[in-house]
């Protein structure tokens, strides 16, 4: 790359059922001012805006990105929109790295979004396509088939869903942005809640949150001139597949070994386990953890539940995982991807506060999106690649 | 001062004309008259059903034509306890990915006829159509999937596709 690439300010709202203190574009606006007071700049300061988003079906809000031109800074200079279903977070901050990189602009302002409390993403999702049946219920609907195949292939534990939404949840009380703060969140309460896609229970799912990420990127040159220390992007991947194809392995996908073996190839890993201080990945559901964990290359095939049972992917063990809370407590859909790559930025910053894992120098930030479809990822660092 | 207004409803409707393209309507039409029409890889020679006139995964069109059965194995299911207005069934339901016979990709219906806690990966299963005069170019000609009788399918035989 001819340009390195330094996020120097992060931003995020409170995640929340419903924020109706503020429209859609004072949620974008709370997230971007943030950004740039972190990264001590103004407004002026930014030559480009790239904002994602998950479908306009969610809010039934058509091309967002022109109703928030204004509220974004972007009148006067380039605004793109991403678009890559749940991964958009990701894809989005990918985008506005390469702009950088690519040596097109100084700095770049990028923001994702979701208000789901003006959404109807249930009905978004549960697609009725004319040569198919109605009967996939939302996204939960569609993951739950998908969680069973994995129990049948990797003869799992049944209860390792319920560890990772333990995990994911006390995780969360650390992390005051966070939606869900379940102060007496145990084993039996997760065990207990209802199945609602069978074997999927309430307490293994995302909540539907209102929230919005934003991030400031710099070309290296002013980068290293910024007030808190910036974080680094060492390598970014991007991969697709279609949903549906004769011999997929939907559990399991291509696109996602693919893009993972490419990242840690740009970042020159050979051991991500070892190599990779914390990660940050899309766990919606609380069984992709252990699925995630295989199609990363962190555990073998078969064996990622392993490490949430032996207590691998807690916050002190050797890849704590999701220390944020993760998607299961927070879930503004478009900007959860974004709060991925945000939160290895910020733990490799140091800014992680009370779920900060001591002395992260490279961290993973992972999204995923679509039936399983698209990935996006990148690894940060606190030193120059 | 009045309260502020914090937020209103907004309905919008979307209808839209949908041209199906030569694969699908062929599927369609054969639905029409009781038949389910795969087409085939000429590369991998996995058959797609429904049909979208090329394989993905080989980048190539799919011509050949064939016709599988409307018997099948549920590779893997969810029990959805969770309402969606623009989905049909009655709560809770037994979304079922089935594999038809000679079918090398498996889509998503439902089973009926059968206790929801008896609904597992490898059950077989046969179409239950909607009666001959209400045959129509739609997937809603097959009302749903019921037991065949016949015993499971080994997982080794569906296992690529779970």
């Amino acid at each position: 790359m001819a340009e390195l690439c330094g996020i120097v300010g992060i931003g995020q709202t409170k995640l929340a059922a419903k924020r109706v203190d503020v429209s859609m574009p004072g949620l974008v606006r709370e997230a971007a001012d943030r950004a740039l007071t972190d990264a001590g700049l103004d407004w002026r300061d930014i030559d480009a805006v790239v904002v994602g988003k998950a479908p306009d079906t969610f809010e039934g809000c058509m091309l967002p990105e022109l109703y928030l031109a204004d509220a974004l800074g972007a009148p006067g200079k380039p605004l793109l929109r991403v678009h890559t279903a749940g991964s958009v977070g990701g894809s989005t901050a990918i985008v506005a790295a390469s702009l950088i990189q690519a040596g097109i602009h100084d700095r770049v302002l990028t923001v994702a979004y979701e208000k789901q409390s003006e959404s109807n993403a249930m009905w978004g999702l549960s697609i009725s396509a004319p040569f198919g049946v109605a009967v996939v219920a939302g996204a939960g609907g569609f993951f739950a088939p998908l969680v069973r195949g994995y129990m049948r292939r990797s003869g799992a534990p049944d209860d390792v869903g319920i560890r990772v939404a333990v995990k994911d949840r006390l995780n969360a009380l650390r992390n005051p942005y966070a939606h869900l703060h379940l102060a007496d969140i145990n084993y039996q309460m997760v065990e207990q809640s209802p199945m609602l896609w069978d074997p999927i229970r309430l307490l293994e799912a995302c909540p539907s949150s209102d929230g919005a990420c934003a991030m400031v990127l710099a070309r290296e040159k002013l980068a290293k001139d910024a007030p808190t220390r910036p974080a680094w992007v060492h390598a970014t991947a991007m991969r697709s597949e279609p949903t549906m194809f004769a011999g997929r392995d939907a559990i399991n996908p291509e696109a996602g070994k693919q893009a993972a073996r490419d990242l840690y190839a740009k970042a020159g890993i050979t051991d991500p386990r070892r190599e990779i201080d914390c990660a940050e990945i899309y766990v919606p559901f609380s069984w992709f953890e252990p699925m995630w964990m295989e199609n990363l290359g962190f555990a073998p095939e078969g064996s990622g539940w392993r490490m949430t049972v032996e207590g691998a992917t807690a916050l002190d063990g050797d890849l704590p995982v999701n220390m944020s809370g993760g998607v299961l407590s927070s879930n503004p859909i478009g900007a959860s991807g974004m709060l991925r790559f945000a939160e290895a930025a910020m733990q490799v910053r140091g800014q992680a506060g009370e779920h900060q894992i001591a002395g992260a120098r490279r961290a993973l930030g992972h999204a995923y999106g679509g039936g399983s479809q698209y990935f996006s990822m990148w690894i940060v660092g606190s030193e120059k690649p | 001062m009045a309260d502020p207004v914090k937020s209103i409803v907004t309905p919008i409707r979307l209808e839209y004309d949908y041209t199906p393209g030569r694969a699908t309507s062929r599927f369609l039409r054969g639905i029409a008259r009781h038949c389910i029409l795969g087409q085939e890889c000429p590369k991998c020679h996995k058959v797609y059903v429904p049909p979208r006139g090329s394989c993905p995964a080989c980048a190539v069109p799919t011509e050949r034509e064939v016709e599988v059965r409307d018997t099948g194995t549920v590779v893997t299911f969810s029990i959805i306890r969770v309402p969606s207005e623009n989905i049909h069934f009655e709560l809770p339901y037994a979304a079922i990915s089935v594999l038809l016979d000679g079918a090398g990709i498996p889509f998503f219906h439902v089973v009926q006829d059968i206790p929801l806690d008896q609904v597992r990966m490898g059950l077989r299963v046969r179409a239950r159509w909607v009666a001959t005069e209400a045959l129509a170019p739609t997937i809603a000609s097959i009302e749903c999937f019921v037991p065949s009788g016949e015993p499971d399918a080994p997982w080794e035989s569906f296992r690529e596709h779970s």
